[in-house]
């Protein structure tokens, strides 16, 4: 019974991840940027839904109607204002940039927020669970999970369906062809890094509830989203959230083995998925 | 006589690091079919991309219904109404050849074109028009790269090397949709090798040679003679 309730709850831990994944994912798939400020930038969601839901004294959950257009704001004014300018043949100036932005992001938070941890609180909802026979479902949990489906399928309809999603897909192959159909490139890099920080700030603050953070938690945040990203397969959306899955059941059947193998048994699937199938468990076919 | 809905005065342009137009000018009139031709390298390929403005060059260098677009982005030139069809037809390879079509028309400009009358203009677009871009063959890939172009309504059509590496029939089938393309009044530039479909589709004709305007004529006027000895400068 332990065993599948490792199972049931890494499950619903993978939605969580399935999100941190889900922002790297569409921005890389969309400019080839890889965003190594992505963690901390979860990580700033999670402050801002704190600042918000206390300032206003609401539920952090409510506060995300708040959060998320800010992050959107945000992720648009970053992309025009530094991203698109480091973006070109050469991979490594965005790296360095999103670099520098997480040692500022992590500094700036720790000069505001101090380094203690903190948490998002949600009531009463935090604790209350669905009884199935000896197994217990949080309701958060639960409800976490179910919105990130929501997101993930949101996402795939979003790219597979819609005007914007074939100016991404568009953009993403071919640039200089896209701004000949009238699609000005920066706009469009825009508008995917507005929306994948609308993503990340819902990933922030589902993270603020779930556990305590501080500001040097980014990086470790950021390791789980590449991990999801890359075992789900580059470029395949619902391959994502499988990704986000398959490492939230890992590290917890980890931490049932040993509470220290948690992370790392997460780490040794990973591994073992990129030596076995190197393009993940689903790539996108082409 | 009105004014042309493109002028081009004294443009330099640049290919990479070199230099490949000189000084150059010509204009097209509004419904004005014009034809380009010049050996490989005589700056065919840079003069669409510049007017296009996926190379960008002086502000007054070009000029678009008085309007100079010279330094514009490309997406700005689009919305303006030029679009172009470019050399190796370029079509997004994730999208449907639906999709390539609503791509070109996203910019919602208003005029005769829509998706039902691409596919009557190329019917076999509509029996493909859920598969993948880059499952069609190269002709048919060719008809999806005009009809994307056609999609954004414009007032100018720039077309580069359409019949490049196409079998002649199909080269056929595509220079036959042309007439009824332009009938509406739309202007158009032709790049093209074949010197005989060149004329035989436009009522003017420059002809390049490295980077400069080796020869300007009326389409049903110039000789062969003429001709040749502005394509090898002799």
């Amino acid at each position: 019974m332990d065993w599948i309730n490792a199972i049931v709850q890494g499950t619903l831990l993978g939605g969580l991840y399935a999100l941190f994944a889900a922002g790297l994912s569409l921005i890389f798939g969309v400019m080839r940027l890889v965003n190594i400020a992505h963690g901390d930038l979860i990580v700033l969601a999670a402050y801002l839904g704190l600042s918000v839901s206390t300032v206003l004294g609401i539920h952090p959950l409510v506060a995300l109607a708040l959060v998320v257009p800010i992050m959107a704001a945000l992720g648009y004014g970053l992309q025009r204002g530094i991203l698109n300018r480091t973006l070109g043949d050469d991979l490594l100036p965005p790296l360095l940039v999103t670099f520098g932005l997480s040692v500022i992001l992590q500094n700036g938070l720790l000069e505001i927020y101090s380094a203690d941890p903190q948490k998002l609180q949600a009531g009463a909802i935090e604790t209350a669970s669905l009884q199935l026979g000896s197994l217990a479902l949080g309701y958060l949990p639960l409800l976490m999970f179910a919105c990130s489906v929501a997101i993930i399928a949101g996402l795939q309809w979003m790219f597979y369906r819609t005007a914007l999603g074939r100016a991404f897909r568009a953009t993403s192959d071919r640039q200089d062809v896209a701004q000949l159909m009238g699609l000005n490139r920066a706009h469009v890099f825009g508008l995917a890094m507005a929306l994948a920080l609308a993503v990340t700030a819902v990933a922030g603050v589902f993270l603020g509830i779930r556990t305590s953070f501080d500001p040097s938690i980014g990086g470790g945040r950021l390791i789980f989203g590449f991990e999801a990203v890359i075992i789900g397969g580059l470029g395949n959306i619902w391959g994502t959230l499988a990704g986000g899955v398959v490492l939230g059941i890992s590290q917890s059947i980890g931490a049932e083995i040993n509470p220290g193998w948690q992370v790392l048994a997460g780490h040794v699937v990973f591994l073992a998925i990129i030596a076995l199938r190197p393009r993940g468990l689903f790539p996108r076919m082409d | 006589m009105s004014e042309p809905i493109l002028a081009i005065s004294a443009l330099d342009a640049y290919y990479a690091d070199f230099q490949a137009l000189y000084d150059l000018s010509m204009h097209v009139m509004p419904g004005e079919v014009v034809a380009i031709i010049g050996a490989n390298g005589a700056g065919k390929t840079t003069l669409m991309r510049s007017v296009s403005g996926l190379i960008r060059n002086a502000p007054e260098a070009i000029r678009y219904r008085g309007e100079a677009i010279g330094a514009l982005r490309a997406d700005q030139v689009a919305a303006r109404g030029i679009a172009l069809v470019p050399e190796g037809r370029l079509l997004f390879p994730s999208l449907s050849v639906e999709e390539n079509l609503l791509i070109g028309g996203q910019m919602h400009r208003p005029g005769p074109w829509s998706l039902e009358r691409i596919y009557a203009l190329f019917p076999v677009l509509q029996e493909r028009r859920l598969v993948p871009s880059t499952a069609l063959s190269g002709g048919q890939q060719q008809m999806v790269a005009i009809g994307r172009a056609l999609m954004a309504n414009p007032d100018l059509l720039l077309l580069d090397e359409i019949s490049l590496g196409l079998a002649p029939v199909i080269i056929k089938t595509i220079y036959d949709a042309l007439p009824g393309i332009v009938e509406e009044g739309m202007a158009a530039v032709i790049v093209e090798q074949d010197i005989a479909k060149a004329l035989s589709v436009s009522s003017r004709v420059y002809c390049l040679q490295e980077g400069r305007t080796a020869l300007e004529g009326r389409s049903d006027v110039v000789t062969r003679e003429a001709i040749a000895a502005a394509y090898f400068g002799m």
